[in-house]
Order: C-alpha cells, then structure tokens, then sequence
C-alpha cells in the first residue's frame, strides 16, 4: 500500500506540472492563437535560472520562486515582441514551427554549455524532510509542491475568471478588434498574456528543480506529454485544463503502480480514447 | 487568413515547367556517381526527399501538418530490418513488409488523428508518434537502445547485389523517382484536385458533396506509406535501424526540410532535404550547434521566408515548380 500511495504523489507532482504548462498554453493560445511548442523550453529556462541564481548570486530557492518566472516571463515577452507578434493574420500552424525552432534554440544552447546530464539542485531547509501521516510517509517538498501548485492554479484561474483584468483578456480573445475599440490595448495585453502563460512554465520549472534535476532537455519529452494533455481536455475552459492535468498526472501514478511498463504511454492512449469518444476533448467546444 | 501554402499556382494544364525540371533533377542525379560525390551522402539525402515529399503532400496538398512523420520512417526501418535480418526475406520483399506496416499504421493513426484539424492535428500526431518510441524502446524486436544492427543488404530480384554502392545508388534513385512521379501524378489527379479544395476551404468542399475526411484519410495513408517506402530504402543505406528513427526530433528535421525548400511545391522537399543533409554532414563536428541552427533556420523560414527556396523562385518567376 505504501508502495501506491507514493506513487500517487508522485502522479500528483507531475499532474501539478501538467496543470502549470497546460494551463499556460491554455491562455497563451486563447490571445495569440499559438501553440507555444517554446514552452517546454521555457520550462527548463524556469529551472535554470533558479539554478544560476543559487550558484553565481547565492540567492536561495524562496526568492528564485519569485524571480525566475518574472525573469522567464520578460524573455517570453521580448520573444513575443520581436517575434511572434508578426504572425498575427497567419495560419496558426506557423506559429507551432516558429516555436519549434526557438525551442530547438534554447534546448540547443544550454545542452552546448551543460551538456545533457542533471545538475543537482538541493531542496530548501525549510523544506527538508517528511512526515509520517500514519498510512504514508509524506516528503514535505513533495507535498508543497503538489499545494503550492494547486493554489497558483486557482489564482490564474481567479485571475482569469473573477477579475476586470481577467474580463478584458476573456473578451480580446473573443473579438479582439471590438475590444481595441473601447481603447484597450490589445497588443499589450497579448505580450502580458504571453508573459503569464511563460512566467507559469517557469515557476513549473522551479518547482521541478530539486525533484528532477537541472536538464537541458527535462522540457523536451515533458512538452509532447502535455500536448496529450491539452488534446484530451480541450483548451476551452482554464478549469479543465487544471483538472484535466491533475488528473492525468494521477492515473499516471496508478499505472505506474499497477502496471509500469504502461506509465510513458498511459496518456497518449487516452488521447486516442478520448479522441474516438469526444474528438473535441473532455472540456472542449466544437471549432 | 493566409493559408500555410500560399504557393497555389494558377491552374494549367500543361506541365512544361515541372518536366524540364524533373528532367534536370534526374540527369543530375543519375549523373552523381561520375562526379565524385560522395554517393552515401545522396543515398541517404534520396530517402529524406523522398520522405519530405510524403510529407508535403499532407500539409502541401491536405493542409495537414504532420509532427509525427518519424513514426512511419522508423517503423517501416524497423519492420525492413527485422524482415532482412531476421526472416531472412529478400530486400524487395522487405521493402514490401515494411511499406505494408507503415501503411497499417498509417490507417490506424489515422483514423484517430484526422478527427481533429490544425494545430489538434499536429499536436495528435506528434503524441501518436511519441507513444510509439516507447512502444519501441520497450519492443524486444527493436532491441531498445541497440537498434538492429548489421542488416544484410542481399540481392535485389536475385541479381542487383544492393551491397555493391554503385547498385545500390542507382536501386535507391529508381525508387525515388519513381516514387516522385507517384507523388506528382497523385497532386494533379481529380484526387488531388479535391484535396486542394478541402485545403482551401473545406465547408465549401462539404457542401459540394464530398466526404471531406475519406479524402483527408486517403492522403495520410498515402503519405505514410511513402514515408515508409523512404524508411525501408533508408535501411539499405545506414544497415540499421535505430531509436533516432523514431524519436520527434526526426519529425521536426522532415517539417524543416519541406520548410526551407517550400511547403506545397513539387520540388521544395527534395531541395530541402539536401540543403539539411548537407548541413548536418558539414556540421557534425559541432556538435549541439547542429540543434540551434537548425532550430534558426525554423525562427527565419517562418519569420521571412515562408515560401522556401523553390517557393520564392516559383513565385518571382511566376511559374509552379
């Protein structure tokens, strides 16, 4: 039993990191009608400069939550900026190859300077050690990781849904050109709606670091997953996509209880469930 | 909105300007193995033009962006080279067993992945694709890391002896061009012409009666039983099939390939796929920088060169290449 429960948080751990990516190529695609294929890039970029931040500057792991997402966030708005925003009016599908390349870019570099192995990255104090809830031993960084994201799940959530702010941003996507007309500054908040979707990459990226290592490809395999995951939910509601990534990430746990050798595959072949039952997605509306 | 291929060329009927190009393409290519060009190198660009051509027809024609090409390639390599190695069949009738298992495949995906258009369908197949590396890093017949190694090249029809390279290059040049003019003659079929309309405006295809996705259907089996085709034939070059086959990175390379050369022209894949080859075989030394510059030539193909190499000459010299 023990054996389950473990592997249970550890579904919830990467059903935290499908809900943070997902969830982001939700909004992103939502404003700039892009699959940021960037994003497991971004994702990897999260956790390095947490990891750059610890080793060149001495700053911790509390603060890097704080400042790698607002740092990956700024580069995700200068690429929007200087590049994505010129395919505004083109079919989608050039926005998917154009972050393609850029994600080939990134990954590229940091395997020239890091190679391709993991860099350790230690868990803060604070963080340290478990405790025994009677039925499991709990690791505490596991569990904050699993709450922690939950919470900025349903922040973006409120965010989106709950506030002017949120309001705005739901209307642009529907009718950008009306939107403009009520002095809105639509391009600007397309640029801040890249920089949220990539800014949650990043702190996905933070989270992952003491879990999984510092990698220059830890985005590379994790993106596919996560396009299984948009497919399967739909990127029609920001709540589907959380629950939808939750969920995953918890049958990924059971099958790697009860039938490991399925675990890489468990969510491609719910793609195609879902894809023959509801081609649309759990959450999705016809297109 | 523009579509991905804003290469359409105006309807003719006749085909002056793709013959005399074809007939280059050929003579020159029948020419390489006077010229001291190292054949491997063609060989092995042959194959990736043939499959970017596969590709193209999907996303050229269909208007279906495939990021799960690799999964044909690899899977025919790897049925080809089981079939040669193990089974001990000789290589046409390899060819066919791996053609026939990336065609099958090519039916099942398929009919999963064509439920969703676009950027779905992109993300489908890239997701199909990567269930079967781990189906086959997992297989006991693919030897997981390993690869089949070593696979005999025997005799083509009992007498072309495939591992002579001179034979070999001019076996692998027959398929290929046969294969083109396949292609070729698929795109301007009243088939093709339907794909071209569904591509353009697929509601509008509807509501003039046709079964919009057999047609879409039919064109992704096609094209992955031709990437197959260019998966078995790669099997006689390299003498093994491997993981990288499989693996998404070799998806994007085949996007790229049609990418430079010119999504939805007849000749942009072949072009495109020596420019990669090319590059790849310069830079190898270079290890990782591979990755970012073929990762920067995606960023300023979309960014200022949509139309590929034979795109922009087509278009500047108003012709359909």
């Amino acid at each position: 039993m023990q054996a389950l429960y473990a592997q249970l948080l550890v579904g919830l751990i990467n059903g935290s990191f499908y809900a943070l990516l997902s969830l982001g190529l939700a909004v992103i695609f939502g404003m700039l009608n892009i699959i940021n294929f960037a994003h497991g890039a971004l994702y990897m970029m999260g956790a390095f400069v947490a990891y750059f931040l610890l080793e060149y500057a001495g700053i911790g792991y509390w603060w890097a939550l704080l400042l790698a997402p607002l740092a990956v966030g700024a580069f995700g708005m200068i690429l929007e900026r200087t590049m994505l925003q010129w395919l505004s009016g083109l079919d989608h599908l050039y926005g998917l190859l154009l972050t393609f390349g850029m994600a080939l870019v990134i990954q590229g570099l940091f395997q020239n300077y890091f190679g391709s192995s993991g860099l350790p990255y230690a868990i803060p104090d604070q963080l340290r050690g478990g405790v025994n809830l009677g039925f499991m031993f709990l690791p505490i960084y596991r569990g904050w990781v699993v709450i922690f994201s939950l919470v900025i799940c349903l922040l973006t959530w409120y965010l989106i849904e709950r506030t002017r702010l949120g309001a705005y941003l739901r209307a642009a996507t529907e009718n950008p050109t009306l939107v403009r007309a009520f002095g809105i500054n639509v391009p600007r908040m397309i640029t801040l709606t890249y920089g949220l979707g990539v800014g949650l990459a990043a702190l996905a990226g933070v989270l992952s670091a003491p879990i999984n290592q510092v990698r220059p490809l830890m985005g590379a395999d994790l993106i596919i997953v996560v396009f299984a995951v948009v497919v399967i939910g739909g990127m029609g509601s920001i709540m589907g996509s959380i629950i939808t990534g939750f969920a995953l990430g918890i049958v990924e746990g059971l099958t790697k209880y009860f039938y490991p050798e399925a675990s890489n595959t468990v969510v491609f072949v719910l793609m195609v469930l879902v894809l023959l039952v509801k081609p649309t997605g759990l959450t999705g509306r016809a297109n | 909105m523009a579509t991905i291929t804003d290469n359409a060329a105006p309807a003719r009927h006749s085909h002056r300007d793709e013959f005399v190009a074809f007939v280059i393409m050929a003579a020159a290519l029948v020419a390489v193995p006077f010229t001291g060009i190292y054949p491997y190198f063609v060989m092995q660009a042959l194959c990736f033009a043939l499959l970017a051509c596969a590709f193209n027809l999907l996303i050229g024609y269909g208007g279906l962006l495939s990021f799960g090409h690799a999964m044909f390639l690899g899977t025919a390599g790897y049925c080809t080279a089981h079939a040669l190695k193990v089974w001990g069949l000789p290589p046409e009738l390899g060819i066919l067993v791996g053609v026939a298992a990336a065609t099958a495949l090519a039916v099942i995906t398929g009919l999963v992945a064509i439920r969703r258009q676009g950027i779905y369908f992109a993300m489908i197949t890239l997701a199909l694709s990567q269930l079967l590396y781990f189906i086959y890093l997992q297989a006991p017949f693919t030897h997981g890391e390993d690869g089949i190694q070593g696979v005999p090249q025997g005799r083509m029809f009992g007498f072309l002896k495939l591992s002579d390279q001179t034979t070999l290059y001019y076996t692998i040049l027959v398929v290929f061009l046969l294969a083109f003019l396949l292609i070729f003659r698929i795109i301007n079929s009243p088939f093709g012409e339907v794909l071209k309309s569904i591509r353009e405006n697929e509601p509008r295809a509807i509501s003039l009666g046709y079964k919009t996705d057999q047609y879409k259907l039919v064109a992704y089996i096609l094209s992955g039983g031709l990437a197959g085709l260019a998966g078995a034939m790669k099997i006689f070059v390299a003498q093994n099939a491997s993981l990288t086959d499989v693996h998404w990175s070799m998806s994007g390379e085949v996007v790229l390939m049609t990418l430079v050369g010119g999504l939805g022209t007849i000749f942009g894949p072949v072009v495109g796929a020596f420019v990669i080859i090319a590059m790849q075989q310069y830079l190898a030394q270079f290890g990782q920088w591979v990755t970012v510059i073929q990762g920067g030539i995606f960023v300023i193909c979309v960014l200022t060169f949509r139309r590929g190499v034979i795109g922009e000459l087509a278009h500047y010299f108003k012709r359909s290449l």
